[in-house]
């Protein structure tokens, strides 16, 4: 089902090897026995965004999780193949974990911002690596609520509580955090499937603006916000990758039944 | 996307909906045809009751063009089609406008034969229109059938007609215009054939377009201003 030859053809047709940031190399990923992805092979362009889309099952999670070591945290995991990001294996033994999870950000479905006030939920990250100087981080602070989208609303009371902020708030609020580090990936896995629609187009205007400066890999179940925020779509299918390719082709003539189904809504 | 695949969707009334709108086009399809076919033989045959009848279908055209686009935006708002779905929406709203026009040429033509004077002369041209106008009808059957079928080949295999509909309207005019200097009194008359022939033309040119859609609804390529030679590589790939 899943041809790797094929697909990493299709992935060197639209770009050249410096454009990719992360590469996926036969990546299979066991819970105990259970195989959760049977072999997958990618190439992530930098600066864009890529979407993947598949049924609940499908392992886009578990994809995306990969990508940042979270499945380290699960019992059982059992990890084959590789991921590398800018040629580092991130997978090799001498990788620092909370290293990785610097240069990757990740931001979940429900927004978790800390029961801290906003400016201290942004200066955090910053915080644990050292930074101390009130210059400094009110400067990081500031970019990056910019960078967010969350600044002009939040200027005013950032010593206020960040759980007084709205749900779409939160969210950037959270994305701010994720960003105050500067990471070069950004993992979103559904970041608006909790939020409503205004907060949701925010979120998307958010993601678009961000890609100049980052790699972002979005996880959604909403169709038509894969194929309103990514350059690239990946469609996972029963722990396969089916396609993978630019998101104008993969929503007006996508090359396989299964994508072709699955995105408008039949039953295979 | 082929015909099998059309319903299927988890969605029953969404597969109603399209199905529902496949109907139409090919009801106007076929009211389009049959005022193609009646405004052709009004002119040979001077049958002026039959050019009214034209000029009336012209109405039930418009209105269905209507229908189905309203049809048509009513999916693209609340489905959201995409791939072969949203291909087919395509096709259908370009299509029916290329019916459309396809019926106002007819109804051009049924108009022009209640003002035409058959003289002996350019009375022996009738034939040969006739005969245009009964390959520019197989052709419109025939991209609508393509159509109705989801049959890229057969698109493209019409598309290759419209060669032979260009040589018979070349072969006419040039027939035309040896009447017209033969005879300038006969000028308004020939005019009016003139006009009826590049009428058939045109309609040809659309049943092209209709194909063009068919193919591009299929294979999901866009074969506009490209050439034969292109057009079958891509199709026939």
């Amino acid at each position: 089902m899943n041809n790797p030859d094929k697909l990493e053809a299709v992935n060197k047709n639209s770009q050249t090897q410096s454009d990719v940031c992360i590469k996926v190399n036969d990546l299979k990923l066991f819970y105990s026995e259970k195989s959760a992805l049977h072999g997958i092979n990618m190439s992530v362009p930098r600066n864009k965004v890529t979407a993947f889309i598949g049924p609940s099952g499908c392992g886009k999670s578990t994809l995306l999780r990969c990508f940042n070591r979270m499945n380290d945290l699960v019992d059982d995991v059992r990890i084959e193949g590789n991921i590398t990001i800018d040629g580092d294996n991130i997978y090799d033994k001498s990788v620092n974990v909370a290293d990785l999870r610097r240069r990757v950000g990740m931001v979940f479905q429900k927004p978790n911002p800390f029961p801290k006030s906003i400016y201290e939920n942004v200066a955090y990250g910053l915080r644990i690596q050292g930074v101390n100087s009130r210059r400094r981080l009110d400067e990081a602070v500031e970019s990056s609520l910019k960078g967010a989208a969350l600044w002009e609303e939040v200027k005013d009371r950032l010593e206020d509580s960040a759980f007084g902020l709205s749900g779409g708030q939160q969210q950037r609020l959270v994305i701010a955090r994720a960003i105050a580090i500067e990471p070069e990936v950004l993992l979103l896995d559904e970041p608006a499937s909790a939020l409503d629609p205004i907060s949701t187009l925010k979120i998307e205007e958010l993601i678009y603006e961000l890609k100049d400066r980052y790699t972002i890999l979005i996880v959604t179940h909403n169709m038509q916000q894969a194929a309103r925020v990514s350059d690239k779509t990946a469609f996972l299918y029963m722990g396969d990758l089916i396609e993978f390719d630019d998101t104008n082709k993969i929503f007006t003539n996508p090359e396989k039944k299964k994508t072709e189904d699955y995105i408008t809504g039949r039953y295979g | 996307m082929d015909i099998e695949g059309i319903g299927h969707h988890i969605s029953r009334q969404y597969n109603e909906e399209l199905e529902d709108i496949r109907t139409k086009v090919m009801e106007m399809g076929g009211l389009v045809e049959l005022q193609l076919v009646n405004a052709v033989k009004a002119l040979e045959e001077d049958d002026s009751e039959l050019a009214e009848t034209v000029i009336a279908t012209d109405y039930q055209v418009n209105s269905l063009e209507v229908e189905i686009d309203e049809e048509c935006v009513q999916i693209l708002a609340r489905r959201q089609p995409a791939a072969g779905d949203l291909r087919l929406i395509m096709a259908v709203i370009k299509t029916i406008t290329d019916l459309e026009r396809i019926g106002d040429e007819a109804e051009r033509i049924g108009k022009m034969s209640l003002n035409f004077k058959t003289n002996d002369n350019i009375k022996s041209t009738l034939p040969a229109i006739g005969h245009m106008g009964s390959r520019v009808r197989v052709m419109v059957h025939e991209a609508l059938d393509a159509f109705a079928r989801m049959d890229a080949e057969a698109a493209l295999q019409t598309w290759h007609g419209d060669r032979q509909v260009d040589k018979e309207y070349e072969g006419i005019m040039r027939q035309l215009m040896t009447y017209m200097m033969e005879d300038p009194r006969s000028i308004p008359n020939v005019l009016d054939l003139l006009w009826t022939v590049r009428a058939l033309e045109r309609i040809g040119d659309r049943a092209t377009n209709i194909c063009e859609y068919v193919m591009y609804l299929v294979k999901g390529k866009d074969v506009r201003h490209i050439s034969a030679e292109q057009m079958e590589k891509q199709i026939l790939s």
